[in-house]
């Protein structure tokens, strides 16, 4: 009866959806109170009956009820409860539903916060119940997780064990939490092209700020996890499903940074709009691009076409419809606002230019190839050499440009002083490229180039702070955000370049070197998991001749879907890792080990996370504001 | 399938190395059954072996996977440098075997144009915009 329960929650939500779009786009107009009453109470009624669904999934997830075909294919008694909890969104269907459970939540903010007046909001609101009866809709014809199977098999199919672990049972959420996040951003802009109202930037700015720390946290958990989880040391593969999540993030940086434009001197308004427009879009493209089947083989795809074709009618559709209301729209707008060549605006510009490009890059890398198969059946391989020839170049041309926009003033700054404040940047820059080729073996060019970019931005984050020394918390969020891309800059180069790396067949009391460590191999243990079963080496990580650290990387095999994992062990010091996998048994107690020291690979991550704090900063300070001084508040010093 | 898909080539990711494509990477000579005792010729090989696409994969070079057919290839990879081919004439004779699929940096020809070019005709076509509404703001507020 469940499973009943959920379908007919949905059915109901998709209800008042449909409601919420109507009621909600008649709201747009001045006299319809009422309307806009409709689509408040619908937005929070969709809200409850999608929770309830979501509830319910997870309710049968916990239990087990394997008459649920999706239950029976993704989950298994044996599984840990938080397995079996997070196993709800690890398949496509639950997916799909959280998918929506993220819209709808987005969807009662809008409504609960109301920011940008009645009219904004209502359209927003019908917007948000145009996507949601759509989402709805794609689950209930071609991704329903409440369907029976009869008979119930007596036991589940398992989940796939990579996925069961905690980095990847947070991802989701988290990476949703951003890419969908996004719809609220696009709601609000199209809703400001239905309304013509100015504010629209403004209203919809802890959305985007929300939405953009969840992406870069989303991301970041990601990389993490495949670092330690794939035993290759790896944390960036350049990867079609990993590239779908950097493309919404590259346009909605840029759209941050456009917002704030727009919101304090009303410069690039129909610019920003398009960047909401499109930020989203991505995330749907992203959607198809993971959802469809397409990324596997352009046949796949064309084999079981129904998912893919939904989702593709509904791009069109939402995307089109934007950009529709866009071009009708737009051109009414108030536009052409007044600087000068020298400040923030023109440094805000140069930003989005070159975001923009490097989202090209990414865009072109991941869909060009899917093209041309389709097209002439041609196969090419993307891989990471052509990002290295395209997007890093671009991206790193941003980086040197990044410390003057926040030193810059509105409408006139002066280059000059800026660059006359940067002077200790510039030396903290130098200093950092001559330690880089001093320390570090072999020598790198790049790598220096990168360091004295990371100091170059760290210590234009350090001015920036002091010049605001004694400002509300929410002034330094820039310059926070801006060290974090520094930290994770420094992180991703000395991994690149200076990972040491070897590969030992050793036997019980065996040393291995990798880097400067010396590793003694001591046995392998067979350990019992809950639902797995591990063969453990213990590896010590010696000091002279002393232990001064026991490793243990496993690998386990999970009976229940036969698969084989690599639990890597990893002893870190914060500045570098050291990296273990167990591989395979050679010969009687004989394993091969893969051995990785990585300089500075806890700063990729760690920059992730200031990056994200920086965000966090300034979206309490947006709120705070709101609460303590709605109406003639003083503009926060951003 | 994650896993595959996760395992594709990684590297190369150069966030810090504008247009350095073919740059050595100071990785140890892993002792793997065929491998050069000669460090420089050993580099060649992770190298040369990274940017070649193991076939049956998804999205991994021939240097990571754990694939036959990888395994295979990395042996004919060494033995042609064994026999003194430079890269390029085995990068070659791969592609004459196994079409452009093999290589992980697609090569520049008319079939490539758009991909190559997109991201920077983009950039000058983003800047070109720039430069427009940067005279124009400037015009209307009056500076010189």
């Amino acid at each position: 009866m469940i499973g009943e329960l959920g379908q007919l929650a949905l059915c109901f939500a998709l209800a008042l959806s449909l409601v919420m779009a109507g009621a909600g786009l008649a709201g747009a107009r001045t006299e319809a109170a009422l309307a806009r009453n409709i689509a408040h109470g619908a937005t929070m009624g969709m809200l409850v009956f999608v929770i309830l669904a979501f509830g319910t999934l997870t309710y049968a997830f916990v239990t087990s009820d394997f008459s649920i075909a999706d239950v029976a294919n993704n989950s298994h008694t044996l599984k840990p409860l938080v397995y079996k909890i997070t196993g709800v969104w690890a398949n496509h269907e639950g997916s799909m539903l959280l998918w929506v459970l993220v819209l709808s939540l987005y969807a009662g903010a809008v409504a609960m916060l109301g920011r940008g007046g009645e009219r904004l909001t209502s359209a927003a609101l019908g917007i948000q119940g145009l996507l949601a009866s759509a989402f709805i809709l794609f689950i209930l014809f071609t991704s329903n997780p409440f369907l029976r199977i009869d008979p119930a098999p007596f036991e589940g199919a398992g989940l796939n064990p990579l996925l069961q672990d905690p980095g990847l049972a947070m991802h989701p959420p988290m990476l949703y939490a951003g890419y969908v996040g996004l719809s609220a951003s696009f709601s609000y802009a199209a809703a400001a092209l239905i309304v013509g109202e100015e504010g629209w930037a403004r209203a919809a700015r802890p959305f985007m700020l929300l939405a953009w720390i969840a992406l870069t946290c989303g991301i970041a958990l990601g990389s993490w996890w495949a670092y330690y989880e794939l035993g290759w040391g790896g944390f960036w593969f350049w990867d079609p499903v990993e590239n779908a999540s950097l493309m919404p993030w590259l346009v909605a940086t840029a759209l941050l940074h456009s917002a704030l434009a727009t919101e304090k001197s009303g410069a690039f308004r129909t610019w920003t709009l398009l960047l909401a427009i499109g930020g989203f879009s991505l995330s749907l493209i992203g959607t198809f691009l993971v959802r469809s089947g397409v990324l596997s083989s352009v046949h796949a795809f064309a084999s079981d076409p129904t998912r893919g074709f939904f989702i593709m009618v509904l791009i069109v559709c939402a995307i089109g419809g934007a950009l529709g209301l866009f071009a009708w729209r737009a051109p009414h707008l108030q536009g052409g606002a007044s600087f000068n060549t020298a400040s923030r605006e023109t440094a805000l510009l140069l930003n989005n230019v070159f975001l923009v490009a490097s989202c090209a890059s990414v865009f072109v890398g991941t869909l060009y190839p899917l093209a041309l198969d389709a097209l002439n059946g041609t196969k090419i391989s993307v891989g990471p050499p052509y990002y290295a020839a395209t997007f890093a170049p671009i991206f790193f041309a941003l980086l040197l440009l990044v410390p003057f926009g926040p030193l810059l003033g509105w409408r006139r700054g002066d280059v000059k002083a800026a660059m006359r404040t940067l002077y200790p940047a510039l030396g903290l820059a130098a200093v950092a490229a001559l330690a880089v080729l001093a320390i570090a073996s072999p020598r790198f060019l790049t790598g220096a180039l990168a360091f004295a970019v990371a100091g170059w931005l760290l210590g234009a984050s350090a001015i920036d702070m002091a010049k605001r020394k004694g400002a509300r918390a929410s002034a330094f969020a820039a310059a926070l955000a801006h060290a974090g891309l520094a930290v994770t800059l420094m992180g991703v180069t000395a991994t690149t370049l200076w990972r040491s790396e070897a590969l030992d067949l050793v036997g019980p009391g065996d040393t291995m070197t990798v880097g400067p460590y010396t590793l003694r191999f001591d046995g392998v243990t067979q350990e019992q998991g809950p639902n797995y079963q591990a063969m453990r080496a213990h590896i010590a990580l010696m000091d002279g001749a002393r232990v001064s650290a026991m490793l243990t990387p496993e690998k386990r095999l999970y009976p229940a879907e036969g698969q084989e994992t690599a639990d890597t062990a990893i002893h870190t010091t914060g500045f570098r890792d050291l990296y273990l996998a167990l591989g395979d048994e050679r010969s009687a107690g004989h394993w091969t080990v893969r051995a990785y020291v990585s300089p500075l690979a806890p700063f990729i991550w760690l920059g992730a996370l200031v990056m994200a704090l920086g965000g966090a900063l300034s979206l309490w300070g947006r709120l705070r504001l709101r609460v303590s001084a709605p109406a003639a508040a003083p503009q926060p010093a951003e | 399938m994650r896993r595959s898909l996760k395992r594709a080539a990684f590297l190369f990711l150069l966030l810090a190395a504008p247009a350095l494509g073919g740059l050595s990477l100071p990785v140890r000579a892993a002792p793997v059954p065929d491998s050069f005792s000669d460090p420089a010729m050993e580099a060649r090989a992770r190298h040369l072996q990274r940017q070649l696409r193991c076939l049956v994969c998804q999205g991994e070079s021939i240097d990571e996977s754990g694939a036959d057919l990888a395994a295979d290839l990395r042996h004919l990879v060494r033995q042609q440098m064994a026999d003194g081919k430079s890269d390029q004439q085995i990068e070659d004779y791969l592609v004459a075997r196994y079409g452009n699929f093999i290589l992980m940096k697609p090569p520049v020809e008319p079939d490539t144009y758009v991909l190559w070019l997109a991201p920077f005709l983009v950039l000058i076509g983003a800047g070109a915009v720039a430069i427009l509404v940067i005279s124009r703001a400037r015009k209307s507020a009056g500076e010189l």
